[in-house]
């Protein structure tokens, strides 16, 4: 799969271009061309590191949305065995920017929920752009709600722009379904770990994000709302996104800082898309050591603590009144 | 200060300062429905409801929580709970210049006021937003005077009631606001673990954050006449569907038809009618039997 780069990332795009360029040229002297495309890579590979070693929040922000990015499709077939794919929420419609299922991990059962993107323009359009109606949100409780009743851990992954904000959404109470998932979700009593593979949008992303473990990806975001959204109201113009996406504090390192999210898993130098089989193995790692720390304690524990941080979240101060 | 202002003489000025703060929003308004222009104190007497059209006026949060509760024995929960700027948010404003400035203009230290209190004689807590304090957002005070509410709640084993009014999450608190809204809801299934009763009113008008969370977790959810409701503004929704909205689109009226909320209550009755809930739902006599007793 050939890389698509990003906007800031052009000076890399035109040394992958050059070396391209010399693997396929056929000339005699193959040792110095073998030699140039190693040196060439290597200033690629620092040029890359630097690049990724500043990343402004906005550009991290293109990062989890770069087009490339494993979804959470990509994560089942990599980290699952057995997936069987559980349709529907049994009042409205089968929405398919949601997806879930039983599966194995590690050899033990669980049930997977997630967003999932589309790659083509048609598959986008199938998976509205990972952008769920109501119909998902409560098929993802219907999903949850089952795995409470055999006792089976919860995994989900966070991928989205947000709830698909349309006519037919609000109709049938979009706002009810995502405010009924935080709700029970809170009280499902079996392990919920949630991560952030890519974009967190607001309530969108929340509504299958309340658990008892917080992991996101190196250069996942997790937002209020979009930069754009941010900028076009308070600036007036959609224009200061990078603006809005440094001061709404929105990558990982910013949110373990806040106490929000627990665990940043690493991605491969350039993203998770430069390197699939290195991404799934820290995602891995990260879903193992959580879920063992969970399922060491005993319901009633997990429960507190779930109850507890989520009543830990917010900053303020407190003054004597008299 | 005006040209005018500066030329009066200091005790005039200061009456004019007085009459400012107890009539905020002048003699005259002017509904915003029916462009009739009402004496204010005709409005106020009428609970804010306009008296040609039947349009619901946004109220301020402690004038609700004065027409509501009995007279007696009520108390302020979580006002020592106040704003930080923790991601020193700044946009063509500081964040915090916006928090003196929402105090200064409401007297508010922050959009939710909670008290406990009685409704002819049946105990309750109720929170309010405050609609003018930054639209009503809920950031981190928001959710922690919340959460206080339910455990005085808790505490006293009576029902919670919260009356909403708020454009939804405080983006100048980034993800901490998004927070709040899995804060409240965890909150209130200690509630219903101790089968108290919560019931959620929707006031015009309650957007985003606030919608998309505690608001539809009422066991009861009663909406204001008019009120707007909704997850996503009707900006947002056009740019995406690029078709006009149906008439009377998010409107309270239009989620009882969609079956979305139980019922529809008038200001006027606001008090009756919950006190009526409450009692029917904890299986109490009927309130003027209660109040005898």
């Amino acid at each position: 799969m050939k890389v698509t780069f990003l906007d800031f990332e052009s000076p890399i795009a035109d040394l992958e271009d050059k070396i391209e360029q010399l693997r396929n040229v056929h000339c005699d002297a193959e040792l110095d061309i073998a030699d140039e495309i190693k040196q060439l890579s290597q200033k690629s590979a620092n040029l890359t590191k630097d690049i990724y070693a500043k990343l402004t929040p906005w550009q991290i922000s293109k990062v989890s949305r770069h087009p490339q990015r494993p979804y959470t499709l990509d994560y089942i077939e990599h980290l699952f065995t057995d997936f069987e794919e559980l349709h529907g929420d049994r009042s409205f419609a089968d929405d398919k920017a949601i997806i879930g299922g039983l599966a194995r991990f590690n050899g033990q059962s669980v049930m997977v929920i997630g967003h999932q993107k589309g790659r083509d323009t048609k598959e986008k359009i199938m998976r509205n752009f990972g952008m769920p109606r109501p119909e998902g949100y409560r098929k993802a409780m219907r999903l949850m709600r089952l795995a409470e009743k055999f006792g089976i851990p919860i995994m989900t992954f966070v991928d989205t722009p947000g709830a698909y904000p349309g006519v037919g959404a609000e109709e049938r109470g979009q706002s009810e379904a995502i405010g009924r998932n935080l709700y029970e979700m809170s009280e499902l009593r079996v392990p919920i770990i949630c991560t952030i593979i890519g974009e967190g949008g607001s309530g969108g992303a929340l509504a299958i994000a309340v658990g008892d473990a917080m992991l996101m990806l190196q250069y996942g975001t997790y937002s209020v709302i979009s930069p754009e959204g941010c900028a076009s109201i308070l600036w007036k113009s959609a224009d200061m996104a990078p603006e809005a996406a440094e001061t709404l504090g929105i990558t990982a390192t910013r949110l373990k800082s806040l106490g929000i999210v627990d665990k940043i898993i690493s991605e491969p130098l350039g993203g998770a898309h430069r390197d699939y089989e290195l991404t799934m193995q820290n995602v891995k790692k990260a879903l193992q050591d959580a879920l063992k720390t969970i399922e060491e304690k005993p319901v009633a524990n997990m429960m507190q603590d779930r109850f507890n941080r989520l009543m830990s979240y917010g900053k303020f101060k407190e003054v004597e009144v008299s | 200060m005006s040209w005018f202002q500066k030329l009066l003489p200091p005790k005039i000025k200061r009456r004019l300062g007085e009459t400012k703060k107890t009539v905020p929003e002048g003699l005259w308004s002017k509904c915003p429905s029916c462009q009739t222009v009402i004496y204010h104190s005709d409005l106020e007497k009428n609970r804010g409801v306009c008296l040609k059209c039947s349009h619901h006026h946004r109220v301020p949060a402690r004038t609700r929580l004065d027409w509501l509760l009995d007279e007696e024995g009520r108390f302020e929960i979580g006002a020592e709970v106040l704003p930080v700027d923790t991601l020193k948010f700044k946009d063509s404003r500081k964040y915090s210049e916006r928090l003196v400035a929402a105090k200064h203009s409401t007297d508010e230290d922050d959009a939710l006021v909670v008290m406990q209190g009685n409704i002819h004689g049946v105990p309750v807590v109720v929170a309010v937003f405050e609609f003018s304090f930054m639209g009503g957002s809920m950031g981190s005070v928001v959710g922690e005077r919340f959460v206080r509410g339910v455990q005085v709640a808790l505490g006293q084993q009576c029902p919670f009631i919260c009356f909403a009014a708020s454009g939804g999450a405080r983006m100048q608190e980034g993800l901490l606001s998004l927070m709040q809204m899995a804060k409240t809801c965890a909150a209130l299934t200690q509630l219903s673990e101790e089968k108290l009763p919560f019931f959620s009113v929707l006031t015009d008008p309650t957007m985003g954050g606030v919608s998309a969370s505690f608001a539809f977790m009422g066991d009861v959810v009663i909406a204001e006449p008019g009120a707007l409701i909704g997850f996503a503004g009707a900006r947002v929704i056009q740019q995406t569907v690029r078709e006009t909205l149906p008439e009377g689109f998010q409107r309270a009226e239009f989620l009882l038809e969609k079956g979305a909320i139980d019922m529809i209550v008038d200001r006027r009755e606001m008090r009756d009618q919950l006190a009526t809930l409450i009692t029917l739902l904890t299986r109490k006599p009927a309130v003027a039997q209660a109040v005898a007793a």
